[in-house]
């Protein structure tokens, strides 16, 4: 294919799959809104005012970044593999498997689409935010940055979940039982400075801790963990990740017999 | 003229050890109607899935208008329009978008895809449809949105695997001579059916799978004149209360006003009507009992599985 055509290619698969979680925005934006907007109601106004600042932070302010970040992951995945599972299931993977469509496009395709959904529930999220704590970017460039890896890390991630489900139970096993601890425990509503050495150095393990340190550096200028290391982490399972979805999708594992 | 598909020693091996496949020839000319039967779990739809690279072949070559789907799939998949058995599309999509995606995975522009997309659905009666989701439709116009979802891309081989199964008499007719008229225009088929009429009307050459090997390959004509025997059914204007005995024709009654007769190639017709006649018997109408492509599959299947 020309890449005059690869372009056509991805952008059929990235709006379609835009057009998809739009559509159904009830379920797809608006959970996540409310949600985090509950948090921010009893965790950063009800319990925060009652604690003391966190580097000089308010605990609303603190919880911010994290709290956005949290709902880009989630967004970003449960996009991904609940759509390429879907399109396994009623079988219209096979539209684009013979095609003459690279592999590759196939999972950027659907990995931008789950970027679009975590951006779009980000940016919600975000409005809500501003109810409750003023805006404040320390750093631009790192926040976009973490943003837009962080969404494509877990895109990929609910891709790989899709290839392998061969169940709808599948596809809520991870998020439910991996993917929300990691989460919770990865420090949106603590710095783990606050913990004892022993579960700092377990903390350390946990890879979403240094995506929302590193998000709360881009934000707010603060963060638990060097932010060169955050980002190298990052950028590390992105690669990784991405080179793992071309060979499953190259060997055909969940797709083809 | 070249092919349009060539398959040399294909076989195919399950996870589990089933072979589906054990080395299959077979070569479809461009432009040509072509054929590929076979009883259920006869290997039809695996060569059909490996030719479209939906499964992995254990062994053997594939080449697509001489495109080697190991060394050039990209070319072979643009050649390749598939109508696959089962429905295959999104259900929860207005039937424009689907064949509209489908013309994007194919690298067409937006633009131009829609101008297709409009094309062929009105070419099967779906344009008044385009804006309703796909699972609204009946079962019909799904089969006719994955003939047109298929055509987008305009392939060169178009491979459908029962295409009108479930299909009324009328659409499944209305289908037929759509097929015959892209495949006029240039267009190869290859057909995989289980109305054997269906294939003897539209095919002229054909291959027969059984046990994951090709039984019989050759042209529709040349295979009909191997059925040496055919069984027509006679209506009869009297009625008849014991079978009439004519001299060197096998007869059988059906009913009080029909028989059946066993006629072979060495003997006549117009012989048997006019025996009947000096008997009183006359002779309203006469079918084929079964299709004559039908009564050579079953024989063949049958002798193969013996």
């Amino acid at each position: 294919m020309k890449l005059s055509q690869q372009y056509v290619a991805f952008t059929t698969i990235l709006t379609k799959e835009f057009l998809r979680f739009i559509r159904i925005w009830i379920q797809t934006v608006l959970p996540a809104a409310i949600t985090t907007g509950l948090y921010f109601i009893i965790f950063g106004n009800l319990i925060g005012s009652q604690l003391s600042d966190i580097g000089g932070l308010t605990y609303m302010e603190y919880i911010v970044p994290g709290i956005i970040l949290m709902a880009i992951i989630n967004n970003s995945y449960a996009n991904v593999v609940s759509s390429f599972y879907g399109a396994k299931f009623q079988r219209h993977v096979e539209e684009m498997l013979i095609s003459p469509m690279p592999n590759y496009l196939i999972v950027l395709g659907y990995a931008a689409g789950g970027m679009a959904r975590g951006l779009v529930v980000g940016l919600a999220v975000t409005a809500v935010s501003l109810i409750f704590a003023e805006p404040q970017l320390h750093h631009l460039l790192v926040t976009l940055y973490v943003v837009l890896m962080t969404s494509l890390l877990f895109a990929l991630g609910g891709f790989v979940n899709a290839v392998y489900a061969k169940s709808f139970d599948d596809i809520s096993i991870i998020p439910t039982f991996v993917l929300t601890p990691l989460t919770y425990l990865g420090g949106i509503f603590y710095s783990i400075d606050m913990l004892p050495q022993f579960w700092q150095n377990v903390s350390l393990i946990n890879p979403i801790l240094y995506m929302i340190n590193a998000m709360r550096y881009g934000m707010l200028g603060v963060s638990d963990i060097d932010i060169r290391v955050a980002l190298l982490i990052i950028t590390g399972f992105v690669v990784v990740l991405y080179l793992f979805c071309l060979y499953l999708l190259n060997k055909g594992v969940g797709t083809r017999t | 003229m070249s092919n349009a598909l060539t398959i040399r020693g294909l076989t195919k091996t399950y996870r589990g050890g089933v072979q589906a496949l054990k080395g299959v020839d077979l070569d479809v000319r461009e432009g040509d109607f072509f054929a590929l039967l076979g009883p259920n779990g006869a290997g039809k739809s695996t060569t059909i899935g490996i030719v479209c690279s939906l499964i992995n072949k254990t062994a053997g070559t594939v080449e697509v208008f001489g495109h080697d789907i190991d060394r050039d799939l990209e070319a072979a998949k643009s050649c390749i329009g598939l109508v696959p058995q089962e429905f295959n599309f999104n259900q929860f999509e207005p039937v424009v978008e689907i064949v509209v995606n489908q013309a994007g995975y194919y690298g067409i522009d937006r633009k131009l895809a829609y101008e297709r997309a409009e094309t062929y659905l009105r070419q099967l009666e779906l344009w008044d449809k385009r804006h309703v989701m796909a699972r609204e439709l009946s079962g019909g116009m799904k089969r006719r949105l994955m003939i047109a979802r298929a055509l987008v891309h305009e392939p060169k081989l178009l491979i459908l695997d029962e295409p009108t199964a479930g299909v009324d008499i009328e659409i499944r007719r209305s289908m037929w001579q759509f097929l015959s008229k892209i495949n006029a225009q240039g267009t190869t088929i290859i057909l995989t059916t289980h109305y054997l009429e269906e294939a003897e009307q539209l095919c002229r050459h054909i291959a027969i799978i059984n046990h994951g090997e090709a039984v019989e390959h050759t042209e529709m004509k040349a295979l009909l004149m191997k059925l040496h025997v055919e069984t027509f059914v006679l209506d009869l204007r009297e009625t008849i209360d014991s079978v009439p005995q004519v001299e060197g024709y096998n007869l059988a009654m059906l009913d009080s006003n029909t028989l059946s007769v066993d006629i072979s190639k060495e003997q006549s017709l117009n012989h048997l009507f006019e025996a009947l006649s000096l008997q009183g018997l006359h002779v309203l109408s006469m079918r084929n009992k079964t299709n004559r492509l039908e009564e050579l599959f079953v024989r063949m299947v049958e002798e193969d599985n013996a």
